[in-house]
């Protein structure tokens, strides 16, 4: 539905988005994941033909954005950062309004309107003035905005952006009731709101693709091989991180051994396992036995929080490279 | 052009709904009023010193009121203007709602056409109002109408063409105020530079006052309809929105 190939936005000093390219099917729901300023809104404003891309091509149901913008712009629901409301018009009124830009009209307009407000629990609010309405409900007039039109695509940027925790839950629940019938991008940095909304991630950060992959295989591969922090301190003021190392290395299960830090006599561990073996007993008895304290011990096994952090945090992230080697590009 | 008159009827609602219009309308009134009386105390009293010496002075209401009091009309123009254009854009810019205009599957043309399609209406209305005063002419003179309606038709090219100029202004920021102060100073100057004919008569002069909306209102003023003058207000009305819509694409590449 949508092809997006090295699309590049440059501005007069920086590169917003830098060669992006992934390929969107029909009727999925895919989280656009990035830290703030990560060029999110520059990459969905150009698949709204907002803005013109300065290299490469994107493709909204066959139609090029540069070279066919009105047959794009039909099929695309777009709902911004803030919702873009006429405070001086009322619900009804504004649906109608961008239900005629979209192309519709008469009693179709008419049924269009009363959908949107069904669908996105509004209609309490018809005759009210935009203006004077809560910010999740100008949100909710926003989505209602984006489907007026029952678009192939719908595009929304940070749709639980600025909600309390009850009106994000419905709209993460009126995102995926309207899933079958549209295909829909959102953009969030909420890690959570992909794991519960989303079926694919694509993942950016400076403006370019760190990575893109299911839901289930990121976290699958999160959960792969149990990992485990210990932080180990010697009693009597010395302790040597190799003897450490290599009494760890020695219990059974035990897949890899990783030394993260060293403060005086105290030592961050990581510890990997096999698959399917738990090995955090053995290890505190070993600790115990060696005549060391185990200050602490706690799983590490990776989030999808994890995984975003260290793909998009700072390059010299120790934990980092190992993980955006293993995914696929 | 659907799309032209669904964005010119939203227009027109915020200038009804916010109350632009009916400040506009109530500032309009005031001032023509004011115009319309003192130029018609001044018609009735003189009248009456022509009657109390017995001289027989042809006494003309196109000549005496009707022509001096439109062109006070398109000086207020200059201050009613602005106020109707600053918002156009800008407005737009700072809601996010350019946003929604940009990615509907509209032309610039047809966004930018309704938007002062519905300022040229709303000038309009206050012209409208200007009957009111003007009935009474009617009822208790003779008033020529053609000249009348010519005037008028110069009133309406005139704001045409610097409306035009303002929804240009409009798209350049985000601030109202800045888009309708530099209006005001744009019309302003275009409105003065008639003047330069008066002392000065070299070539740059000439071609200055040319530019000047006031020169060309002249012969509408008069009752007269020439072609030159209705050409140079068509001339910048499009040029005025052409560099509209050279400014919104512009927008597109730079925001």
């Amino acid at each position: 539905m949508i092809s997006v190939k090295e699309l590049t936005k440059r501005y007069a000093r920086t590169v917003a988005v830098d060669q992006i390219s992934f390929e969107i099917a029909k009727g999925q729901i895919v989280g656009f994941l990035g830290p703030n300023g990560a060029g999110k809104t520059t990459t969905m404003r150009m698949l709204t033909c907002f803005l013109p891309p300065s290299a490469g091509t994107a493709r909204v149901a066959g139609f090029d954005v540069l070279e066919q913008p009105l047959e794009v712009k039909k099929r695309i629901g777009y709902l911004p950062e803030s919702p873009p409301i006429y405070p001086e018009m009322e619900t009804a009124e504004y649906l109608k309004f961008v239900g005629k830009l979209k192309g519709l009209s008469g009693s179709d307009l008419q049924k269009r309107v009363e959908y949107a407000c069904d669908r996105c629990a509004i209609a309490d609010v018809k005759k009210k003035l935009l203006g004077r309405l809560s910010k999740g409900y100008r949100q909710r007039v926003g989505l209602a905005q984006a489907i007026i039109h029952n678009p192939d695509v719908l595009i929304l940027d940070e749709p639980t952006a600025g909600l309390d925790p009850k009106q994000i839950n419905e709209t993460r629940d009126l995102i995926k009731d309207l899933a079958p019938d549209h295909t829909i991008i959102l953009s969030t940095h909420i890690l959570p709101e992909v794991e519960q909304t989303c079926e694919q991630v694509i993942i950016i950060n400076k403006g370019k693709l760190v990575a893109t992959d299911s839901v289930r295989n990121l976290q699958a591969r999160a959960r792969g091989a149990e990992s485990v922090l210990l932080e180990i301190a010697g009693r009597d003021g010395v302790l040597e991180a190799p003897i450490v190392q290599h009494k760890l290395e020695q219990v059974a299960g035990v897949s890899r051994v990783l030394c993260k830090q060293q403060v005086d006599s105290r030592v961050l561990i990581e510890v990997e396992s096999e698959k399917g073996r738990l090995v955090r007993g053995d290890l505190a008895r070993a600790v115990v036995q060696a005549g060391w304290d185990l200050n602490e011990l706690r799983p590490a096994a990776m989030s999808l929080e994890e995984i975003f952090l260290q793909l998009t945090g700072s390059e010299s992230g120790e934990a980092g490279k190992p993980a955006t080697k293993e995914l696929p590009r | 052009m659907r799309n032209t008159w669904t964005i010119c009827r939203k227009e027109l609602g915020s200038y009804f709904v916010s109350w632009i219009a009916y400040i506009l309308l109530t500032l309009f009134a005031a001032a023509f009023g004011f115009f319309f009386w003192t130029l018609l105390t001044v018609f009735v009293v003189e009248g009456m010193e022509m009657q109390m010496r017995g001289q027989a002075f042809p006494m003309n209401l196109n000549e005496q009121i009707i022509r001096p009091l439109l062109m006070n009309v398109s000086v207020i123009g200059l201050f009613m203007i602005p106020l109707i254009t600053m918002r156009l854009f800008a407005e737009e810019k700072r809601n996010g709602t350019i946003e929604l205009l940009a990615t509907s599957p509209v032309l610039d043309l047809e966004i930018i056409l309704g938007k002062w399609l519905a300022a040229l209406i709303l000038y309009s209305s206050l012209l409208l109002l200007t009957g009111l005063n003007l009935a009474f002419l009617f009822k208790f003179g003779h008033p020529d109408w053609k000249p009348l309606a010519v005037a008028y038709l110069g009133l309406l090219l005139q704001a045409g063409a610097l409306l035009a100029i303002g929804t240009f202004i409009s798209t350049l920021t985000r601030n109202q105020i800045i888009a309708g102060a530099a209006t005001f100073v744009v019309c302003l100057l275009l409105y003065v530079f008639g003047w330069v004919e008066g002392f000065e008569s070299s070539t740059w002069a000439h071609v200055l006052a040319y530019t000047s909306v006031a020169t060309h209102f002249d012969s509408f003023v008069r009752g007269v309809i020439d072609l030159k003058d209705a050409v140079f207000y068509l001339t910048v009305i499009i040029l005025g929105l052409f560099f509209t819509s050279r400014s919104m694409e512009s927008l597109r590449w730079r925001s």
